[in-house]
């Protein structure tokens, strides 16, 4: 596998309809949102697990493409009963003292078979407690906080449910209750939701750190296909509609780069569309417009004018 | 002496976490010299260079902001690792993210800019070719088209660090007309040392800018 030899930028636009992004743990659940603007926000680690469980589907226990951080079950349970069978004293494999790899080259084998075998820790770097400057992989793809092109209004949507957890509250509900049947055993809920944001994301390749992991153009390609297809394997009651809508890659001709890579983001503006006219989001104009509720409430503009020599532009989607 | 280099560095937000809040990070007002290194070395580094930063300029107000996350609780460990090479086989090698998961806390600074004003030394790896002019070249070449070894971060990978190169002729923005103490900060990380010790410095803020102790003073503490 050779490792990629440009380096890549890109911004990843996605959108939500009626449902909830990403929750903050800090707020009962609500759609993440930044306190100072009101817009938005989609952690980093968030859109990477949606990557790592697009690449768990679509390679499905591929050697070469397992994923390290899993979510739920284990697919090789029957390999855990032999690993259990092998070292039934697993406890001693956590006093990590002893079992710190001797020098760096011990090291660099273990990393490198890590790389080899999985693709989130080619990709996105991983921490191993080697003991030896952390032994950290710092994977070439970096990827920001993503956050919404205007502010956005979490809505509070209020549910209920035909039954009860337990007998306990069962029994709760009907002392307090003189009403009829219907509302026996009823329990309230909560969802929150966006009725509707535009969110981008931008991220990094490098490729200098490609090499390090081995990070291949397939291995890119792969990486192209979950960002366009992550939110169609990840559909939920709290997500509602998401999509990836669009996906600007900025290659550089070099390993390098021939930019900065906020001049190129800068390339790509979103504005709001009035009856085909583009204007920008801050623009005073836009105040007596209804809020946006599509896509099509929005339109992408990108400079290609202005883009610096040595830089290809590729709308992947 | 070389001579010294000016880069800004911004970006939406930053985590300088102080190493004696790193589980549920706290970052440091500004940023710490280490951190500054760090963006240096992502731009352009080789080990006959080493960074030193002078000074670092707070170009706007010192803001906080609190996100939570879902996190990993557990690093990889190295033994598992090994036997699963001997094994051959990679069963039992995953980590289970929701059942090793844990919420944390992080209190970021909010659109953080600087100026880092650095200069470099050459080590003992320098070789005959190794001149100082050389590697200034080299960078300032590799910051003015926005070259870089992989993408500098403001703390943490999440938060990307921008970079702009002043020439030597341009003047430097204004910094913040606010003077404080800011206590005792993280000066940078001694690798050559066993045990990699912490070296600390009192930093002082003086109308946004903090003057940064150079190697080997009687400021940086262990």
């Amino acid at each position: 596998m050779t490792a990629i030899s440009n380096r890549y930028d890109f911004s990843l636009v996605f959108e939500v309809t009626n449902g909830n992004p990403n929750g903050d743990p800090d707020a009962g659940n609500l759609p993440r949102l930044d306190p100072e603007t009101n817009k938005g926000l989609v952690t980093d680690v968030s859109l990477k697990r949606k990557v790592r469980n697009f690449v768990e589907l679509a390679k499905s226990g591929e050697d070469g493409f397992h994923i390290y951080v899993e979510e739920g079950a284990i697919l090789n349970e029957k390999h855990r009963q032999a690993y259990k069978a092998l070292h039934p004293d697993d406890g001693k494999l956590d006093k990590a003292a002893k079992l710190n790899p001797k020098d760096d080259r011990e090291a660099r084998k273990l990393r490198d078979f890590m790389c080899m075998n999985f693709f989130d820790v080619r990709t996105f770097g991983a921490v191993m407690s080697t003991g030896i400057n952390c032994g950290q992989v710092k994977g070439p793809v970096q990827m920001t906080f993503a956050s919404s092109v205007e502010p956005i209004l979490p809505l509070e949507i209020s549910i209920t449910r035909m039954a009860a957890t337990n007998e306990a509250e069962k029994k709760q509900k009907a002392e307090g209750d003189d009403s009829n049947d219907r509302t026996d055993n009823r329990t309230m809920g909560r969802k929150h939701i966006v009725p509707y944001g535009l969110y981008v994301a931008h991220g990094f390749i490098s490729a200098k750190f490609a090499e390090r992991t081995g990070f291949s153009e397939t291995d890119l390609e792969l990486f192209w296909q979950a960002l366009a297809n992550m939110f169609e394997h990840d559909r939920a009651a709290a997500r509602g509609e998401m999509a990836s809508r669009k996906l600007i890659v900025f290659k550089h001709a070099n390993a390098l780069g021939n930019a900065p890579a906020h001049t190129l983001f800068d390339l790509v503006r979103i504005g709001r569309n009035v009856d085909g006219e583009f204007r920008s989001v801050d623009d005073k104009r836009i105040g007596n417009e209804p809020p946006a509720r599509k896509f099509s409430d929005y339109l992408i503009t990108i400079d290609r004018e202005k883009c610096p020599d040595g830089v290809e532009i590729i709308e992947k989607f | 002496m070389s001579y010294g280099i000016r880069l800004k560095v911004w970006g939406d937000h930053g985590c300088f976490t102080r190493p004696e809040m790193k589980v549920e990070r706290v970052s440091y007002d500004v940023m710490t010299p280490s951190a500054a290194r760090g963006i240096l070395e992502a731009i352009h580094w080789k080990p006959a260079i080493r960074w030193v930063i002078d000074a670092i300029h707070v170009l706007e107000p010192i803001r906080f902001k609190s996100i939570r996350r879902n996190e990993v609780g557990h690093k990889a460990p190295a033994g598992k690792i090994k036997s699963a090479m001997k094994r051959g086989d990679l069963g039992g090698l995953q980590l289970l993210v929701d059942e090793d998961r844990q919420q944390r806390a992080a209190t970021v600074l909010v659109k953080p800019a600087y100026v880092i004003e650095a200069h470099f030394e050459l080590t003992q790896k320098a070789g005959a070719d190794d001149n100082e002019g050389k590697h200034l070249d080299i960078f300032n070449r590799r910051a003015e088209r926005g070259q870089c070894f992989h993408q500098p971060c403001l703390g943490t990978r999440e938060f990307t660090a921008h970079f702009e190169l002043f020439s030597p002729e341009t003047s430097l923005p204004e910094a913040i007309p606010d003077s404080r103490d800011l206590g005792f900060m993280l000066w940078d990380i001694d690798h050559q040392a066993p045990g990699r010790p912490s070296m600390f410095f009192r930093a002082q803020m003086t109308d946004g800018v903090i003057r940064i102790p150079q190697p080997g003073s009687a400021e940086v503490l262990r």
